[in-house]
């Protein structure tokens, strides 16, 4: 690889550890901001104000803001995300197991979304203000307008309640055969397929259709292509960059954003185990997972840059 | 071909050909309007027929309808082309894709935007070839440097590696040529190729595709505005115009006896008689010693260079692109700060940089551009837009505003009818004048004119350059006049700077500057001017004493 890659790349990976670290910051910040602390909500109704300052004594709660801040930093860079106050138990151990069923659904999802969502815009551009191209994009964005909750229990009723194809709550354990696991997360990988869908293809369509004006398509067309081998061959390799944006934006919905309908299959991810511990008031656990988010956010975000900065020929190929 | 009966040599036939496409003008019902009126012509086998006209005229829609390609919505409404003697037009979608890159081939005006830049450029050369699939992957290659070899292209055996980014424009076009021969089609449709190239880059380019035509024998459309080029080319020129045949003919006749008056115009079109003037006793204007790089680039566009503008008169500066003519302006005007050296205005050091000089210094200073169309907000009208710069620098409004308007108008040759005009709705001389009455009325002492024709067809900016002479008279304004057409500088330029690579190699009055003998580079750039003459191009081969920079 040449030099400026090389250059550029290191750029956006210092960049995105900055970012991450502002992040962990304002995550800090923003607990610390809600009314009420640990110490208070551990003891609950039985706080009395001695038990209080002596819980708080502890749990080092009256140290200044930033070495707390940079404790807790220290306690994330090596692994340990402190305990959960509701349950005692150590955080990094319960999230290894929710954050890895989070990641396969997401990963089954995005593996039938992206490729769909691609193939769908290129229909779409091939067959461009016809009606293949209007029903693609009026299904796909009605699919996206509909709220997930809602994609969510219809789905729920006709194929767990009604043709009883597939598990409603999807229940899933250590130790299960992949076939089951794969049945039990089919409606909700349904469901987020619909919910990503139709932004990665309408992006898809706007990104190829902005390059089928460029002169190179007119000369792929002269050649005797066909409609599709153009938008294939010529097209769609300069119309990557965007594309590669929105799909990687999305990906990072997958995984932050399942949170409702984890909760709507009583999915054991990361989503739903955010949700039991906000209502439990459960800082730590709250702050662990926001940083995740973002790492995951920011990661996904830097990935895209990265490839649409390789899929670029003048950087990957300079004078 | 030994064919016996003659008729079987004509290779394309085209038949009352008519082409239409629907506008849809704001505001307005959409309309069909006819693009080309019941044009004929046929063209045999290995010959070359050049189709000339201004924009607008039809000469590209006419040929690519030899491949039954119709762009942006163009539809061929009528008429037969016939192609190695069946009419395309009935063949279907299926039936041009068959003929597209095998018989015919295309060669587009910048081979810079119509190669895939995602693409290396073997690929590209052989696609259409593999696609037919007239020969494989290792013959179609095999050919493809032999052509690269052939249109004397540097590394023909590697260049092939490179993508589109990493080749000049020049060269570009001549593997877009290569990529045209490939698959040894009939046919060739080139459209407007060197038009793009400087002109030092346009000869041996031109002269590739001539040896390149002759060899392969295959028949060529040429389509271009400039006649002295097609001219070089050509075996029989059709003039068009307005999308109407006008004169068809043989190359020597339509340029030496052409029996239309409007083809007439065009052969006869650059001669403008200017007198020069003797330059003052002290210039209005001198920039000394500029030296002006990009960013904190260590390529230094401009090296060291020094001009002198004398009151009412017009300093030439001609070069190639990268010569670094537009930035000089560009550093006159102060939108650059140059790194060092100065410019001096009425004995005065005028500040470096645009934001430190004063209104005052601003309004002596007035800039053309090239692109008339993207230089003016479209939302405004000619009333405004030329009514901004009186209200800006002499605070005038209301009647005694427009009152000057319209006077600035009237100077430019448009009527007042045109005040409430959107430039949308001008043609692309109109909104040139309107570009000159804007920078005229901050009465100015130098309008810096960049390219300011090199978009318009040659009788339109024939049209611009005596306009500019006028004023210059009547107002006493200087012209500094970027430009890298010789004939435009021949034809209103007082004195001259050549600049070469960001020096400036000759400089001086024009007669000094015109008359040999010649350095180098001027020489090279002079006898690469096409002149209206039969076998000009392999003279000027011929005599060459450097290679240009573009290749």
């Amino acid at each position: 690889m040449s030099s400026p890659i090389v250059k550029l790349v290191a750029q956006r990976i210092a960049l995105g550890i900055l970012l991450l670290l502002a992040v962990s910051v304002l995550i800090f910040a923003g607990t610390q901001i809600l009314p009420g602390d640990v110490a208070q909500a551990i003891l609950g109704q039985s706080a009395t104000p001695e038990s209080l300052a002596n819980l708080r004594e502890q749990l080092g709660l009256n140290d200044p803001a930033f070495i707390r801040y940079f404790r807790w930093l220290g306690g994330v860079v090596t692994g340990d995300l402190g305990t959960a106050m509701s349950s005692g138990q150590d955080i990094a151990t319960s999230i290894k197991g929710r954050l890895w069923n989070t990641l396969f659904l997401a990963f089954w999802a995005a593996a039938v979304a992206v490729p769909l969502a691609i193939i769908l815009g290129l229909i779409a551009v091939r067959y461009r203000n016809g009606w293949v191209d209007k029903l693609i994009s009026g299904l796909a964005l009605a699919s996206t307008s509909f709220p997930e909750f809602f994609i969510g229990y219809v789905l729920v009723y006709f194929f767990a309640v009604k043709y009883q194809i597939f598990p409603g709550i999807s229940t899933v354990y250590d130790g299960m055969p992949f076939g089951e696991r794969m049945q039990a997360i089919m409606l909700p990988a349904a469901a987020l397929t619909l919910v990503v869908l139709a932004h990665m293809m309408r992006m898809t369509r706007a990104a190829i259709l902005n390059v089928m004006q460029s002169a190179y398509v007119e000369t792929a067309e002269l050649k005797g292509l066909s409609a599709f081998a153009v938008i294939r061959r010529h097209a769609f390799p300069n119309a990557i960059a965007p594309i590669i944006n929105v799909v990687m934006l999305n990906l990072a919905y997958l995984i932050v954003g399942v949170v409702v309908v984890e909760v709507i299959f009583v999915y054991p991810g990361m989503g739903q185990y955010l949700v039991d511990h906000v209502t439990k008031r459960d800082v730590p656990v709250v702050q662990a997972v926001g940083l995740i988010f973002a790492a995951v956010y920011i990661s996904l975000n830097i990935i895209a840059d990265i490839a649409a900065i390789i899929a670029n020929p003048r950087l990957r190929h300079p004078k | 071909m030994a064919d016996k009966q003659p008729k079987s040599d004509i290779l394309l036939d085209i038949r009352n050909l008519r082409i239409e496409a629907t506008v849809y003008p704001p505001g307005e019902p959409p309309k069909n309007i006819t693009l080309v009126h019941d044009v004929s012509l046929t063209l045999e086998k290995g010959k070359v027929l050049g189709l000339i006209g201004e924009s607008g005229a039809g000469k590209s829609t006419i040929g690519l309808s030899a491949m039954g390609y119709g762009r942006g919505g163009v539809r061929i409404t009528g008429g037969e082309v016939i192609l190695n003697g069946r009419d395309i037009l009935k063949g279907g979608k299926e039936g041009f894709r068959k003929l597209r890159g095998r018989e015919v081939c295309y060669v587009a005006q910048s081979a810079a935007a119509a190669f895939n830049p995602a693409h290396r450029l073997m690929d590209q050369v052989v696609e259409a070839t593999l696609l037919h699939g007239t020969a494989t992957r290792a013959a179609a290659e095999k050919r493809a440097v032999a052509l690269f070899k052939k249109l004397s292209l540097p590394n023909p055996e590697s260049i092939g590696e490179r993508f589109p980014h990493q080749v000049s424009g020049g060269q570009l076009q001549r593997v877009m040529t290569a990529m045209a021969l490939c698959s040894e089609p009939d046919l060739i449709v080139f459209d407007e190729p060197t038009t793009a190239l400087d002109v030092t880059t346009q000869i041996d380019v031109l002269a590739a595709i001539k040896d390149a035509i002759r060899d392969t024998h295959v028949a060529a459309l040429y389509i271009t505005h400039d006649l002295a080029v097609v001219a070089q080319v050509s075996d029989e020129i059709m003039v068009l115009r307005h999308g109407r045949l006008v004169e068809w003919g043989g190359t020597r006749q339509i340029i030496k006896e052409p029996r239309q008056e409007y083809t007439n115009a065009l052969v006869s079109v650059h001669e403008i008689e200017h007198q020069e003037q003797k330059p003052g006793t002290t210039p209005f204007l001198s920039v000394k010693n500029i030296t002006a790089a990009y960013g904190r680039s260590h390529i230094k566009v401009l090296k060291n260079v020094s001009v002198d503008i004398y009151p009412g008169q017009t300093l030439a500066v001609v070069g190639e692109s990268g010569s670094g003519k537009s930035t000089l302006a560009r550093a006159v005007t102060g939108l650059l700060p140059p790194e060092e050296g100065t410019v001096t205005f009425d004995g005065r050091p005028l500040a470096n940089r645009l934001a430190d000089r004063p209104k005052e210094d601003l309004r002596q200073l007035q800039m053309i551009y090239q692109m008339a169309d993207v230089a003016m907000n479209p939302r405004q009208t000619v009333g405004t837009i030329i009514g901004r710069p009186l209200e800006f620098y002499f605070g005038l409004r209301g009647r005694q505003r427009d009152a000057r308007v319209a006077e600035l108008l009237d100077k430019i040759e448009m009527g007042k009818g045109f005040i409430d005009r959107y430039p949308a709705e001008l043609s692309g001389g109109q909104k040139q004048r309107v570009c000159i009455a804007r920078s005229l009325a901050a009465k100015p002492k130098l309008i810096i004119c960049d390219e300011v024709t090199s978009a318009l067809d040659p009788l339109v900016a024939h049209g611009i350059l005596e306009l500019l002479l006028e004023l210059q008279k009547e107002e006493n304004v200087a012209y500094l006049f970027i430009t890298h057409d010789l004939a435009t500088v021949k034809s209103i330029a007082d004195s001259i700077a050549v600049m070469y690579r960001g020096e400036v190699v000759r400089y001086g009055a024009k007669s000094q500057v015109l008359t040999p003998p010649f350095d180098a580079y001027t020489d090279l750039l002079l006898s690469s001017v096409p002149e209206m003459e039969i076998g000009w191009l392999e003279k000027a081969i011929k005599g060459r004493r450097m290679a240009s920079a573009g290749n």
